[in-house]
């Protein structure tokens, strides 16, 4: 288990003083000045060699990220724009963050930003966080106030403002080229890559993009080095990570652990345990809904990291674990973010907008047992269908569910059809909770 | 894609008040000139706190002129993002998540009881007008799960009768401590911390910070 003092996160549970004398006492804008001393070059070497991957659910090199971006500031300026968007159902991490520790995020911001010679930080925080905002807009104050940002910010000679930019409810602005669109003005509609943001970003400026924990862990690495991120975790899945743990355990939670932590420790001594024991556990969405569920089987040995459920073509995602008993409807579960799914799509692309709610009738079809057979490999081909051919990646997001559950329950997809033609009650327990 | 209905009855003229005229041009200060219309959905915003939590035709007028945008480009925005509404709404709205890590820990409850104390349906308003409900997808408070915002405070940790409690207190025009109904602390596990115990007696601050500043490491 990781030791307290390996947590990034000291607040996380929100019971220390979040302002700057509280953030300073525990070790945030300690040697700020410092860190700002070394060149941009030499922090993007520092983060690359943590094996910091992004946090936000890509799991992308953020060291190899930072470096795309130009290494002399021409006519435009740069930009940071930070991911707060945190929509990813299972996902809470952020909010802990932005809560509890803004001081760490606003602090990232600076330094991340000076290593990618931006002029400015957006954070784009999703418009139902109202109180997380407050509170990050009071924190940003505070160090405009002390003069750790804005001009001359720590007394370094470099000049970088943060903004606070609030969202108003779409679950795709947390696609980085959609979230560029919404802070620009418009519909949140994800542009086509390339051109990448590092060479055309935010009003057509280099920007690099980067969810809430990403930035808000890098101070950290570079006081404490990137042998020390690098020493957690496993090799290529480095460091702490934040755990939302949510659904049938016992005592759901946010907790940082170390990347690697096998699942089922993760469960039994961060959340509990699950409802009913470990053996009336039914099965383990990992990483947010967007990444295709795990049977038992599965969950008895697996290792939360990105490459342990990428070999079991699942994926660490946001790391946020999602718990199904025995006692769960598990076709519902699914087709209810099915239906999420076809709630958010943008309506830009033709494969999505009409997909996914294609995929999330024929899901409600399923729930009942109200199909043949057959149709099973027609729903899956449809997926098949959606999955790679649009703009962005929620055409995957709503496709990878369906995919992982017709790999592993297929058979109780199968027994709903039998049930319902003997005229047999499709789903014993009518609803999971109950 | 949000759907959502455009009231009937409109207010011929909007005019923004001197407190929104301040926050207007706040917003609008944040980016680089010319950019002025990134204030869009700040602009929407400051409106719908302005108007009763809805948001008139008269108000995206307002706005396309004040940001020199199309009006079409307003409304596009408007219609686009659940959060803007379009027609009056309670003066308590009820958002309730229903997506899965809610509806695993029982959201059919807190909408059962939504539905028995109040009568609501999903887009459902109270005839006197005080509450409206809307089902809205994932609001990010999983752990807390299941949740229920009410205008920009969420209540988490809800069953049926803490459903209850809560309406019952804002039907006295009370509105409970925001956060966790059980009087859980944030999201750490009910059952008590399993992590950063350690930390607790010294204001969090870590071993490693606290060694490096004993050995000389100043401040700024």
């Amino acid at each position: 288990m990781l030791k307290d003092n390996d947590r990034i996160f000291t607040n996380l549970y929100g019971w220390f003083d979040w302002t700057l004398a509280g953030a300073r006492k525990r070790g945030d804008w300690s040697n700020t000045k410092e860190l700002l001393q070394m060149s941009p070059e030499d922090i993007v070497e520092v983060m690359k060699a943590s094996g910091l991957r992004g946090r936000g659910g890509a799991g992308f090199p953020t060291g190899l990220k930072w470096s795309f971006m130009p290494k002399e500031v021409k006519e435009k300026p740069h930009y940071l724009v930070v991911n707060a968007d945190e929509s990813e159902p299972g996902t809470c991490k952020d909010r802990e963050i932005m809560r509890h520790d803004p001081h760490k995020l606003v602090e990232g911001c600076l330094v991340a930003g000076y290593a990618m010679r931006a002029s400015a930080a957006y954070i784009y925080i999703r418009g139902e966080f109202y109180n997380e905002a407050q509170r990050l807009q009071a924190a940003i104050d505070q160090a405009y106030d002390a003069g750790l940002i804005g001009k001359n910010a720590c007394g370094s000679g470099y000049d970088f403002e943060v903004y606070l930019h609030r969202g108003a409810g779409a679950y795709i602005c947390g696609e980085e080229t959609a979230l560029l669109e919404s802070l620009e003005g418009k519909k949140g509609q994800p542009r086509l890559k390339p051109p990448f943001p590092a060479g055309v970003g935010l009003y057509g400026c280099p920007t690099t993009v980067n969810n809430v924990e990403s930035i808000a862990v890098a101070p950290t690495i570079l006081r404490r080095g990137a042998e020390w991120f690098a020493g957690l975790g496993r090799p290529k899945n480095t460091g702490p990570k934040i755990f939302s743990i949510s659904g049938h355990v016992n005592n759901p939670c946010n907790v940082e652990e170390e990347l690697g932590i096998p699942l089922r420790e993760l469960i039994d001594k961060h959340a509990g345990g699950v409802i009913g024991g470990w053996d009336n556990l039914l099965a383990v969405i990992p990483g947010g809904a967007s990444v295709p569920l795990l049977p038992k089987s599965t969950c008895d040995e697996i290792l939360m990291d990105f490459d342990s459920l990428r070999d079991v073509r699942s994926g660490l995602g946001t790391a946020a674990v999602i718990v199904m008993n025995k006692q769960t409807d598990v076709v519902k579960a699914i087709a209810r973010l099915s239906y999420f799914y076809k709630h958010e799509s943008c309506g830009q692309c033709t494969p999505c907008r009409e997909g996914t709610g294609w995929m999330w009738r024929v899901m409600e079809r399923m729930v009942r047992g109200e199909a043949d057979e057959d149709e099973i490999d027609v729903l899956e081909e449809v997926t098949r269908q959606v999955e790679g051919h649009t703009i962005c990646a929620l055409g995957d997001a709503a496709a990878w569910p369906i995919q992982g559950l017709i790999r592993h329950f297929r058979p109780e997809m199968e027994r709903r059809m039998v049930a319902r033609r003997a005229g047999q009650p499709v789903f014993p327990t009518a609803q999971a909770a109950e | 894609m949000s759907v959502k209905p455009i009231a009937e009855d409109q207010p011929a003229n909007f005019t923004w008040t001197a407190e929104s005229e301040a926050e207007v041009a706040k917003f609008i200060a944040r980016y680089p000139e010319g950019r002025q219309a990134s204030a869009v959905i700040p602009l929407l915003d400051i409106a719908q706190r302005q108007h009763e939590n809805w948001i008139p035709m008269a108000a995206i007028d307002a706005i396309a002129e004040r940001l020199d945008m199309a009006r079409i480009r307003v409304m596009e925005v408007a219609t686009f993002y659940t959060m803007f509404n379009l027609a009056p709404v309670g003066e308590w709205f009820l958002q309730a998540c229903t997506t899965t890590p809610c509806w695993l820990r029982g959201s059919n409850q807190v909408m059962k009881c939504l539905k028995d104390k109040l009568g609501l349906d999903n887009h459902g308003r109270t005839v006197d007008g005080r509450f409206s409900l809307l089902e809205v997808e994932c609001l990010g408070v999983c752990a807390n799960a299941p949740v229920l915002q009410v205008n920009d405070d969420v209540y988490e940790d809800l069953d049926y009768d803490q459903t209850a409690r809560l309406i019952e207190a804002l039907q006295k025009g009370e509105a409970p401590a925001v956060g966790s109904m059980t009087g859980r602390q944030g999201s750490m596990s009910q059952d008590g911390p399993t992590s950063l115990v350690s930390l607790k007696d010294s204001d969090g601050v870590p071993p490693w910070f606290a060694e490096r500043q004993a050995a000389g490491g100043g401040d700024d």
